[in-house]
């Protein structure tokens, strides 16, 4: 029981990073954007079926599959932002981005199914099989692989949030967008690469969740999404480093009840979700207030 | 100010006169159109236009996006299913059981909105779209609903040519009723309440709109009627899986619905719904095709929200409207040149009257 547990907090940790870094990519979109995007967990299926393309019919190994999934995820965030998110304005924004992003979901789940249909697959190398006793369990290496690319990602998150001009211009456009425009910075620019790096992240996070999820469908869209949703909320919408514990820390709850309640452990998401709101409405690590109008 | 024209506007496209004949056209549908395929995209529909308007009741009229509405459409529907197992009920009995399923989810809505309702836009909509996955998730894992393995309905022994018109007339009267109930929402103090809240929530406090009671009936009532709804629906189709009940193109297809037609409008919801649904039954019947409609759906959102984001019937209206305003441009500033003319005495009203008439022209 004792390894059990300590193999369950272990794979939450490990699993959470990757959590984190996708629930990373929403956040920043939130911040600078005001939008939540819902499509954000369909994105990290189409990532995970990109890579599934390339392994099979290409033969390319996951890893060095990624240069090719990366710049083309950021290429389809950018363009989505550009054809329907720019062109949204007016006081009805916020729910039509949603809508929007609702919309492109649908969209995208719906060619999946047409190209793929709705049978599991999943993504094998020999590092998904392949085993790393630590302790008293052992643990695929795809989880320590899975965790390394998400903790070089993020670094690299933050790398360019706080250590680029550019960045220095995306957190100027989080705190006030309005006199960003006034300095100069050209928010739509800002904007179309954030929402590129927000949905890039997806590439790696579909990666490793189509390697250690045991299987994937164009339904698996709204599993990830509701959790990707409850673990922002959670942290607090635009807070990175707030995604970043919320994600690890739920995930290792998760798996832990796991152990005892296989079919309910995914209610731990929601109703911690629901209880954190109806004690503190902005989230744990919310710097905004989440009831301004 | 954008607000309150739309408010106003599409009473005007809803004279009586349309109405009747509307309602009339709805009765005799099933009697003209006796192929059961006809009658049973009929009653599908009537079950949309009741939740879309009741939807809109809500949402449409408060401005919070509930994405989450399957939750109580759900819960009617098993409550329905479980009811009429365990008391033994089934025919034309079995409808007695609508008031009472609507009342359980109408209970179900209070505690939800009440947590809810606390916060508001983005985390307010991704607040009800958890509640959705919570209801999914307990209907797969719970015994009462039978697990992913469902329920079945009754199916009552009635004649194959008419089976579907005992339904299709219960949904006829609670579309029907719905729509009512929104007009008289829309022209009470409730409503204008809930108007308020939508246009800006802390000035409409200021004024003494007790927000929360205000908010928290209008979910209430919403989720009522839906519940009827999802009972209706799912007495209809006979059977109750997790996955079918709770589903999350459900939310999205009542929100394009009422989007489509109008958002806040009373006609709006009905008109998307009247559109909307039977396109979709329809693209379900094409065989192997059962992605198509989802591509489709999510298309038409973006062009809605893209291109018509007011919806059908305040665009038409709106433009409409200009029309009219632009005759009687013409008129108006002509009428007051000529009395600046005829007045004689005012010299700076003179040409500010004659360059208007000169520019309407």
């Amino acid at each position: 029981m004792a390894s059990e547990i300590s193999q369950a907090i272990a794979a939450g940790i490990l699993g959470g990073c990757v959590y984190a870094l996708m629930a990373a990519g929403l956040t920043l979109i939130f911040g600078v954007l005001d939008i939540i995007n819902v499509a954000q967990g369909i994105l990290v299926v189409l990532g995970a079926y990109l890579s599934y393309v390339l392994s099979v019919h290409l033969h390319l190994d996951l890893l060095v599959g990624l240069l090719i999934t990366v710049p083309a995820m950021f290429i389809i965030g950018v363009a989505i932002y550009w054809l329907f998110i720019r062109p949204l304005r007016g006081a009805e924004r916020t729910s039509m981005t949603l809508l929007a992003c609702f919309a492109v979901a649908l969209i995208i789940e719906g060619v999946l199914y047409r190209e793929f249909g709705a049978n599991y697959v999943s993504l094998s190398a020999w590092y998904t099989t392949a085993t790393v006793h630590i302790f008293d369990f052992y643990l695929a290496d795809i989880y320590l692989i899975g965790f390394g690319l998400a903790v070089v990602a993020v670094a690299a998150l933050y790398f360019i949030l706080y250590r680029t001009t550019f960045g220095r211009a995306v957190r100027a456009t989080m705190q006030n967008q309005v006199a960003a425009r006034l300095i100069g910075i050209d928010v739509n620019r800002v904007s179309a690469v954030t929402f590129g790096i927000g949905t890039a992240v997806t590439a790696i996070g579909g990666m490793v969740y189509g390697a250690i999820s045991g299987g994937f469908t164009p339904n698996s869209g709204y599993d990830l999404i509701s959790r990707l949703l409850a673990i922002v909320i959670l942290a607090g919408m635009g807070s990175i480093g707030g995604a970043l514990v919320a994600a690890v820390f739920m995930t290792t709850v998760e798996a832990v009840v796991d152990i005892w309640q296989p079919d309910w452990s995914v209610a731990v998401f929601y109703l911690a979700m629901v209880i954190i709101l109806t004690f503190r409405p902005t989230g744990l690590f919310g710097r905004r207030a989440a009831r301004a109008q | 100010m954008t607000g309150m024209r739309r408010w106003h506007m599409p009473d005007r496209g809803l004279p009586l006169a349309g109405v009747a004949v509307l309602i009339a056209v709805v009765a005799v549908f099933p009697l003209v159109f006796t192929n059961p395929t006809a009658t049973n995209f009929g009653v599908i529909t009537l079950v949309f236009v009741t939740v879309a308007s009741a939807w809109n009741l809500f949402s449409g009229f408060s401005g919070y996006l509930s994405l989450g509405h399957a939750v109580f459409y759900g819960t009617g529907a098993y409550f329905l299913v479980v009811a009429a197992r365990d008391w033994n009920l089934d025919g034309i009995a079995v409808f007695w059981l609508l008031p009472l399923a609507g009342a359980v989810a109408a209970l179900i809505a209070v505690p939800l909105g009440l947590v809810a309702l606390r916060v508001r836009r983005h985390t307010f909509v991704v607040i009800t779209i958890a509640f959705f996955f919570i209801a999914q998730l307990s209907a797969s894992n719970l015994k009462v609903t039978g697990g992913s393995s469902g329920l079945l309905v009754p199916v009552p022994n009635w004649a194959s040519a008419t089976y579907n018109n005992p339904f299709y007339y219960v949904g006829m009267l609670l579309a029907v009723g719905t729509v009512a109930l929104s007009v008289l929402v829309r022209r009470s103090r409730f409503g204008l309440q809930l108007r308020a809240i939508r246009d800006d929530e802390d000035r409409a406090a200021g004024l003494g709109v007790r927000a929360m009671p205000v908010k928290l009936s209008a979910l209430v009532l919403s989720a009522f009627i839906t519940g009827m709804a999802g009972a209706l629906w799912v007495y209809f189709i006979a059977e109750a899986y997790p996955q079918f009940v709770f589903d999350p193109l459900f939310d999205l297809a009542v929100v394009l619905m009422a989007f489509f037609g109008g958002l806040g409008t009373v006609a709006g919801p009905v008109l998307g719904a009247l559109v909307l649904e039977p396109t979709q039954l329809w693209l379900n019947l094409q065989p192997n095709n059962s992605y198509l409609s989802e591509i489709l759906f999510g298309v038409l959102f973006l062009v809605v929200i893209l291109f018509l984001p007011r919806g059908v019937l305040p665009t038409a209206a709106e433009y409409a409207n200009s029309e009219w305003a632009r005759k009687l441009a013409l008129r108006l500033p002509l009428r007051r040149g000529q009395a600046a003319a005829t007045d004689g005495t005012g010299t700076a009203a003179a040409p500010a009257g004659s360059e208007t008439a000169g520019t309407a022209r």
